[in-house]
């Protein structure tokens, strides 16, 4: 059984699932909000455990696209996905699916900062292994200072963890979020214009953060910022009106983009 | 800075990149004539004016500098600027060898020269064509040109190991002769040097249209 298979499902044949290393392929994903076609066939491949990022001007699809990606876009009343997305070659919308578990091996970030209001900055980390995680034999206080520093957090909350995690400033607020998703242990971080409502400074932060993750993770970001792409990524994707329009290496993307399109958005002739 | 403003500047940028070859190229005429006129005065002049050309390859850098860090270009417009950062070095390194031409014809000073010139105006007459055809390249963003361009290179060299091996008859069948021929020598491998410095910058031009960086004549 895959392991985003559950035991309450009823017994389908597994789908073929590689090791967890973060991989996934977009085959032919469509995708719309009722009638609304937004996504239209993007196929790609996500090499795991490096940054891509996702450009395009505004309403191109970008955040849908990464909203399918951990099946939180079926959410929105409406809304359904086409075609096949295949985490480490599983299909994460198979029949048998439980899309928490898909939600647990490819986490999330928002634009705005979330933690949980009523919640510490313990318990916010925490938060994910209570509902069910794996803890792979360690400790909760354990897990909560692994994912910490892993935020690049630990440090400046250590003497504090019981304080409501709303008292950190929008930079730490980020980072705590980023730790309450690493508490389950992702393959993969999809990251939603993480930075857009920082100051420079904690953008700085997020961004290193986010290229050391990536030795270990699979990180997606979406971004409407081309000077953070370059500077963050590995893999650049530039979507227009629902399509994927150019994938590449983020210095080929940058200094010689193949399709006209590509250019003039990173020129800045639109968008 | 806006795209409107980028846009401007960046024509006033290569506006004066075609300013500067015009310089430089007038620099490299004017020291062959003072070389052929014997005009001692001429050649210190144009050695007292390579400050002006100097002072200009340092304000297109600057200028080039501003545009990346105000507009963090991208592409094709990042790829331009990137040209210009070279084409001004390879445009002021063509003056140095005007300037160094002019030291030669200081040196010689009223002595006689071994023989008529031929092979030195016959290579600055390329040189100088390859010049007016490079900026035109550059100006139009013509590959076909550059390339072609480049070609007339391998004439400048045929020519400069001709005087080379004039001189050196010169020199072994009269060793009175070897200051003097050896000066010409110079000239002419001022000569080479700037028409190898036209060739760089045409794969400045192609790599800023193309993206491709590649040496021209291997």
């Amino acid at each position: 059984m895959s392991a985003l298979e559950t035991n309450t499902m009823p017994n389908r044949p597994a789908a073929p699932a590689g090791p967890r290393v973060g991989g996934i392929d977009t085959r032919d994903v469509h995708a719309w909000f009722d009638r609304h076609h937004v996504l239209h066939g993007i196929t790609l491949t996500i090499a795991p455990r490096q940054v891509t990022a996702i450009i395009g001007p505004s309403g191109c699809g970008k955040s849908t696209f990464l909203r399918c990606l951990n099946r939180m876009h079926e959410l929105v009343p409406g809304a359904r996905v086409g075609g096949q997305i295949l985490l480490d070659g599983g299909d994460i919308y198979g029949p048998s699916v439980d899309p928490v578990l898909v939600r647990r091996r490819v986490g999330m970030v928002f634009q705005k900062p979330n933690p949980f209001p009523t919640m510490s900055i313990y318990d916010n980390v925490a938060a994910g292994l209570r509902l069910g995680g794996d803890r792979g034999g360690a400790t909760l206080d354990e897990i909560v200072e692994r994912s910490l520093r892993a935020a690049a957090l630990w440090d400046e909350v250590k003497d504090r963890l019981e304080k409501p995690g709303t008292s950190l400033s929008g930079g730490q607020q980020q980072r705590l979020c980023i730790a309450r998703a690493l508490a389950v242990s992702p393959q993969v971080l999809l990251m939603d214009e993480p930075c857009s409502a920082l100051d420079p400074a904690a953008t700085l932060r997020i961004e290193e953060l986010a290229r050391q993750l990536a030795g270990d993770i699979t990180i997606v970001i979406v971004t409407h910022n081309m000077q953070q792409a370059a500077r963050v990524s590995d893999v650049t994707g530039f979507f227009l009106n629902g399509e994927l329009v150019e994938l590449g290496v983020t210095d080929q993307i940058f200094t010689r983009p193949k399709d006209k399109r590509t250019e003039d958005y990173i020129t800045g002739r639109f968008g | 800075m806006t795209r409107e403003m980028f846009v401007k500047e960046m024509e006033a940028l290569q506006a004066d990149v075609v300013r500067m070859a015009s310089m430089a190229g007038d620099a490299i005429h004017a020291a062959v004539e003072a070389l052929r006129d014997r005009d001692v005065a001429r050649a210190a002049r144009i050695i007292a004016d390579d400050d002006r050309i100097d002072t200009l390859h340092l304000d297109l850098e600057a200028r080039c500098m501003r545009l990346l860090a105000r507009q963090q270009p991208m592409a094709s417009d990042l790829r331009a600027i990137a040209a210009v950062f070279t084409i001004t070095l390879d445009l002021e390194r063509l003056a140095d060898h005007a300037e160094g031409i002019s030291k030669a014809v200081k040196r010689l000073g009223d002595q006689p020269l071994l023989k008529p010139l031929i092979d030195i105006p016959r290579m600055e007459a390329l040189v100088q064509q390859m010049l007016r055809d490079v900026m035109h390249a550059f100006l139009r963003r013509d590959v076909a040109l550059a390339e072609a361009t480049a070609l007339k290179d391998d004439e400048v060299d045929a020519l400069r190991s001709q005087v080379f091996r004039e001189l050196l008859t010169y020199m072994m069948s009269d060793p009175g002769t070897v200051s003097r021929a050896l000066e010409l020598l110079l000239v002419a491998q001022h000569l080479e040097r700037a028409a190898d410095h036209i060739t760089n910058i045409g794969e400045r031009v192609i790599y800023a249209v193309t993206g491709e960086l590649r040496e021209l004549n291997v």
